[in-house]
């Protein structure tokens, strides 16, 4: 694209916006930085479940439907083990745990026999999603189940200048989903397994003609995307309390957060998940009957101009 | 390939296909005959169109139709109305999926988005239980309105989405079909929010009530009639050829000259006015619209529909509805209700792994096994065996 | 080939068979009764869902399933809170397994759907389950539509006086955007404002949103406490994040934000909960003989239900309670088009746990109302205990017909 019809496109996007920005922060101050916290911070819940989901997407072309039933599963089996061990990093590696296993034998199991076939394997997660789906809800009841954060980030945060007080566990989210980002890049630009997935994403026949055991690559990289899933869940589950439908939600999330990111990028996957918080976010704060409209703007918006997403790369 | 090879396969068996003189074995197996000597006689139209109808239809089309123009008189009213047209309208529905999916090679599961839709947009162009939303315009000016509506949403839906590879599309459908759920949901102005529209119902004419099971029933039969039909035509025609050419190939099928996007689209616009008006019978036939009636679980409940029934025929959107409907009303008496997600999601699951081809598959699968038990006596069945099975 | 036609036409036959048997299915014994019970049993009011079913077999129960020397036979089905659903399978009930009453559904909008319905079979009668929005006996009432509990509306009695009696002038309104949300803050608001109280800003949140962040954001800092009208998770997720954010505005809750499957979640207590006021058809803690013999009775019968009744149940054994009692009245008798049994339940004074129960002349509830506090007993779990109980309310609050307005995102208003 020529440098000059980059400009335009930045300008018409960021002057709007910055035009809103300057008159929410004269108006109302805090709500506008307490909806920019909010924002940012659900965006990184968003980014930590996305990022596996688009890991699963870029390398195998699978789309994985069941990704949200995943968090549903990491959510519920972190909320038992923190029940009863009152332990909140237990809780956490036996969500990350149970997701990543489930996600591995539904790969070794299923989706190895169906190579090449990626319909077929994404009406399979369609189907697993729904019974992973019922068989939470037969297992732990339709009762909410809300975890509590560990001790030392039960206490919202007083005194910040302007805002006064905020949720420190939902503060503690942003350098969370910060530092998942920064190790996924490393793990995928640093590692052995790294290089071969990135090679995977660009040409899966050549990975395997040169000699890479590509079945553990997948199985690897699946027991990784089902294992963030998880780990979201069990974030989740604090936040905003596990319940039926959550998988859904999550997963739609996922979905939006990948078209407009851009497909099999994690990069991608931060921007679009930054952008879709901030948008739901600052709808429901300032036009509440109007901010799915937004999402859907963006959605829209994207797929019209740029197809594979923001930061997509051709299949 | 050189200039004599691609002349002959033009004048060979696949582009006698494409000049629609001969029909592609897809779904059941046919009979070998041959109908090129029949078209080549009838000179008048009307006694080629005559042979072309008599050379199609089979004893068993005769029976299934005359079985349901009989049922609603044999039937009780809650098998006319709650199995019998309700089956009609969401196979319907999934027929457009099922067009799209088996013979465009995209799986939109925004299609009971655009039945939504064009159910909303009946709500609120015609009567409804909240005056202030409708506008009260007569059922004819509604009804078509609100199709052509909806059809125009349905091609912007598949615009947006044909220009990637074809997983993308799920995702893609997905999305858009649940933004508009959350669209419906939270916007009060025009689609009453949570609420939705209630007592939307067809209107009195000719002194029947169309609501009525009998009458209503015969509407959806109609239409379902008019749908299948339509398919089946498209299919063989040389939209249709093209459209499965690209499904196969889409970039051979550019080379070749064909437009891939713009068949796509237009493949979307097809399937969105046969699911509109899949929807507005549909609305009809719940009495209301509400933002449930295109939730996630809606989107997804057609695609089980339509791989139920099987994707390659378009009768098989028809048996899975029939089958789903059934058991949604009757799984509570074999089984807890509160069961009833997993039982579907099983039977899918099942239908998925082991019988892509769904229900048809199934069928066709078993008619083959008693075929070629009876092949080993008649050469005439061999050939019908071997026909049958260079099915996909 | 001809096997396989041969194999597809038997099937045909055989379908055509069943069909026909479906139409002559469902013949019914002259000694029994059938009465058909819908609750939401899918989705997000399960749990609300299956108590319902138990405060209903509950009634059943108490009469050894038979009334007037005819055994009762229950037939359930179930929803997922999604009108259309509630229709089909009200329609399965009534046209296919042939029940004579019907008790459901649960939601509002379900309820006014089944409403419509029900005016399309006149023969039968179909009382409410607990669906509380106003306009199913408002506007456009069904003659065979009976409802003994009381709605969204006609639970908030006492509760706006009893606000402003603890100094909350200013409130905020926090609530779920559809109808029975809406009833609950008209019969809030119609009294506090009259009383002088100020609601400068009303927020409406989206059904199943569980971002409340931005919500809590927006509290002003001038009211004085926060009405929260959230039901099941959102309760829930609401009342944590609140916590969490450092809000400490005292919270006046609907009939649903602190009843007890909210106070019974999994999770720890959170001990700003108590002295929360709300206001409903039911306090755990009424120490009236008939309510504690109703929740002994509950407990005996119920081992894997809640410490105490929740509203549900309670709504439900009402309706079917009175469904038997109509029956018993009548001696069992629902010939000639149910005339006699209908007019049995339009003047039955139906006895409650909770006080005496009339039908106006749209068949709706009038009733008694508690308003309640949270409060922890010994054994540490908590419970809503009585501050005020209000006999004889009917769905106008004690206005004139002309006064009176169904509540909805607008109406009542008073910044």
């Amino acid at each position: 694209m020529a440098r000059s019809r980059k400009w335009l496109w930045w300008v018409a996007i960021g002057g709007p916006l910055v035009a809103f920005a300057i008159w929410a922060l004269a108006t109302n101050e805090r709500l506008f930085l307490v909806t920019l916290l909010n924002g940012l911070t659900l965006g990184a819940l968003y980014f930590i479940v996305a990022s596996g989901f688009t890991l699963v997407f870029g390398l195998m072309r699978n789309v994985n439907l069941a990704h949200g039933s995943l968090y549903l599963l990491g959510g519920y089996v972190g909320f038992i083990v923190a029940e009863r061990t009152e332990w909140w990093l237990p809780a956490v590696a036996a969500g990350i745990a149970a997701a990543a296993l489930v996600g591995l034998a539904m790969q070794v199991a299923i989706f190895r026999r169906m190579p090449g076939e990626d319909l077929r394997q994404t009406m399979v997660t369609i189907g697993l999603s729904i019974v992973i789906a019922d068989l939470l809800l037969w297992t732990f009841g339709a009762q909410v189940h809300q975890m509590d954060p560990p001790a030392w980030l039960a206490q919202p945060l007083r005194g910040l200048p302007l805002i006064g007080a905020y949720s420190s566990y939902r503060l503690s989210l942003l350098p969370l989903g910060i530092g998942i980002g920064v190790l996924l890049w490393l793990f995928l630009n640093r590692t052995r397994v790294g290089m071969m997935i990135r090679a995977g994403v660009d040409d899966r026949g050549m990975l395997a003609a040169s000699g890479v055991n590509v079945n553990l690559v997948f199985a690897i990289t699946f027991a990784i995307g089902a294992g963030l899933a998880g780990f979201g869940g069990v974030i989740g589950a604090v936040e905003l309390s596990m319940v039926p439908g959550e998988d859904t939600r999550l997963l739609l999330a996922s979905l939006v957060v990948v078209i407009v990111g851009g497909m099999g990028s994690v990069v991608g996957a931060a921007v679009g998940a930054a952008i879709l918080g901030l948008a739901e976010t600052f709808g429901l704060a300032y036009a509440p009957t109007y901010s799915v409209v937004f999402t859907f703007l963006i959605l829209v918006l994207v797929l019209a101009f740029r197809p594979r997403g923001i930061l997509g790369r051709p299949g | 390939m050189s200039a004599a090879n691609w002349r002959k396969a033009m004048n060979s068996g696949a582009g006698r296909i494409a000049m629609g003189a001969a029909r592609p074995t897809v779904g059941f197996p046919t009979a070998p005959a041959s109908i090129d000597d029949v078209v080549a006689e009838g000179d008048a139209s009307v006694s080629r169109w005559l042979r072309l109808l008599l050379q199609h239809v089979r004893a068993r089309h005769v029976a299934v139709l005359a079985f349901l123009l009989v049922f609603p008189w044999i039937a009780s009213p809650f098998f006319t109305f709650q199995i019998g047209a309700q089956s009609l309208a969401l196979g319907i529905i999934a027929l457009s999926l099922a067009f799209l999916a088996g013979y465009g090679g995209m799986i939109s599961l925004a299609q009971m988005t655009v039945a939504g839709i064009a159910g909303y947009l009946v709500a609120i162009f015609g009567t409804s239980g909240t005056p202030e939303i409708s506008l009260g315009w007569p059922w004819w000016i509604a009804v078509p309105l609100a199709i052509a509506i909806a059809t125009v949403c349905g091609t912007l839906i598949g615009w947006l989405s044909v220009r990637t590879e074809g997983i993308y599309t799920i995702m893609i459908t997905l999305a858009i079909g649940v933004a508009f759920h959350y669209l419906a949901l939270q916007n009060y102005s025009v689609f009453n929010g949570f609420q939705g529209l209630q007592k939307v119902y067809p209107p009195v004419l000719l002194e029947l009530d169309w609501r009525s099971p009998m009458p209503f029933f015969y509407l959806c039969l109609f239409f379902a009639l008019g749908a299948y039909l339509l398919v089946k035509y498209v299919n063989r025609s040389p939209f249709g050829i093209a459209l499965q050419g690209i499904r196969d190939n889409p970039r051979r099928m550019n080379a070749l000259g064909f437009a891939v996007t713009g068949h796509r689209v237009a493949a979307y616009a097809f399937a969105g006015v046969i699911a509109a008006v899949g929807g507005v019978l549909f609305t009809w036939y719940n009495g209301l619209i509400t933002p449930g009636s295109v939730g996630t679980s809606s989107l997804i409940n057609i695609l089980v529909i339509a791989v139920l029934g099987g994707m390659r025929h378009p009768i098989g959107p028809f048996l899975g509805a029939i089958v789903f409907v059934l058991l949604q009303n009757f799984a509570i008496d074999l089984f807890d209700r509160e069961r009833f997600n997993l039982v579907i999601g099983g039977v899918f699951l099942a239908i998925v792994l082991f019988s892509p081809d769904g229900l048809i598959g199934l069928w066709a699968r078993f008619a083959n096994r008693f075929a070629a038990a009876r092949a080993q006596s008649s050469p005439v069945a061999r050939n019908a065996v071997a026909g049958g099975s260079s099915q996909r | 080939m001809t096997q396989g036609k041969r194999m597809f036409v038997r099937t045909l036959v055989g379908a055509a068979v069943a069909a026909t048997l479906g139409f002559a299915g469902g013949a019914a014994a002259q000694e029994t009764i059938k009465i058909g019970l819908l609750a939401t049993l899918e989705g997000p009011f399960a749990a609300g869902g299956q108590d319902g079913m138990r405060g209903a077999e509950l009634a059943v129960k108490q009469r050894n399933g038979t009334v007037a020397g005819k055994k009762i036979e229950i037939i359930k089905a179930s929803s997922d809170a999604k009108p259309e659903v509630a229709v089909n399978a009200t329609r399965k009930l009534v046209e296919q397994d042939k029940v004579q009453i019907m008790v459901g559904p649960l939601s509002g909008s379900e309820g006014i759907a089944v409403k419509d319905y029900a005016k399309t079979q006149p023969n039968i009668t179909f009382i409410n389950g607990s669906s509380g929005a106003q306009a199913t006996t408002l506007v456009n009432p069904a003659t065979n539509f009976y409802r003994f509990n009381t709605d969204g509306a006609q639970w908030m009695v006492g509760l706006g006086k009893a606000a402003l009696d603890k100094g909350y002038k200013r409130m905020m309104v926090i609530a779920e955007d559809y109808a029975f949300p809406y009833s609950q803050v008209q019969g809030f608001m119609t009294e506090y404002c009259k009383l002088g109280g100020k609601v400068p800003l009303k927020a409406w949140v989206p059904l199943g949103g569980k971002d409340y962040a931005s919500v809590i954001a927006r509290v002003p800092k001038d009211v004085d406490a926060l009405l929260v009208v959230l039901g099941g998770a959102d309760a829930v997720n609401f009342l944590n994040q609140y916590e969490q954010a450092g809000g400490d505005k005292p919270i006046v809750g609907g009939s649903i934000t602190v009843s007890q499957d909210v106070l019974n979640y999994r999770g720890k207590k959170r001990e700003s909960l108590l002295g929360t006021l709300s206001a409903g058809p039911v306090a755990d803690a009424y120490d009236a003989p008939e309510w504690k013999q109703f929740v002994a009775d509950y407990k005996a019968n119920f081992k894997d239900g809640y410490p105490s009744p929740s509203l549900f149940a309670f709504v439900y054994y009402l309706n079917m309670k009175a469904a038997l009692d109509g029956l018993d009245a009548v001696k069992g008798d629902l010939s000639g088009g149910q005339a006699k049994y209908r007019e049995a339940l339009s003047k039955l004074t139906l006895k409650t746990p909770t006080g005496d129960v009339k039908l106006d002349e749209n068949r709706q509830a009038i009733g008694t109302t508690f308003v309640t506090e949270v409060a922890k007993d010994a054994q540490g779990g908590f419970y809503n205990k009585v501050v005020k109980k209000t006999d004889n309310v009917n769905q106008m609050l004690g206005q004139s017909k002309a006064e009176f307005q169904i509540g909805s995102r607008d109406v009542p208003n008073c910044p």
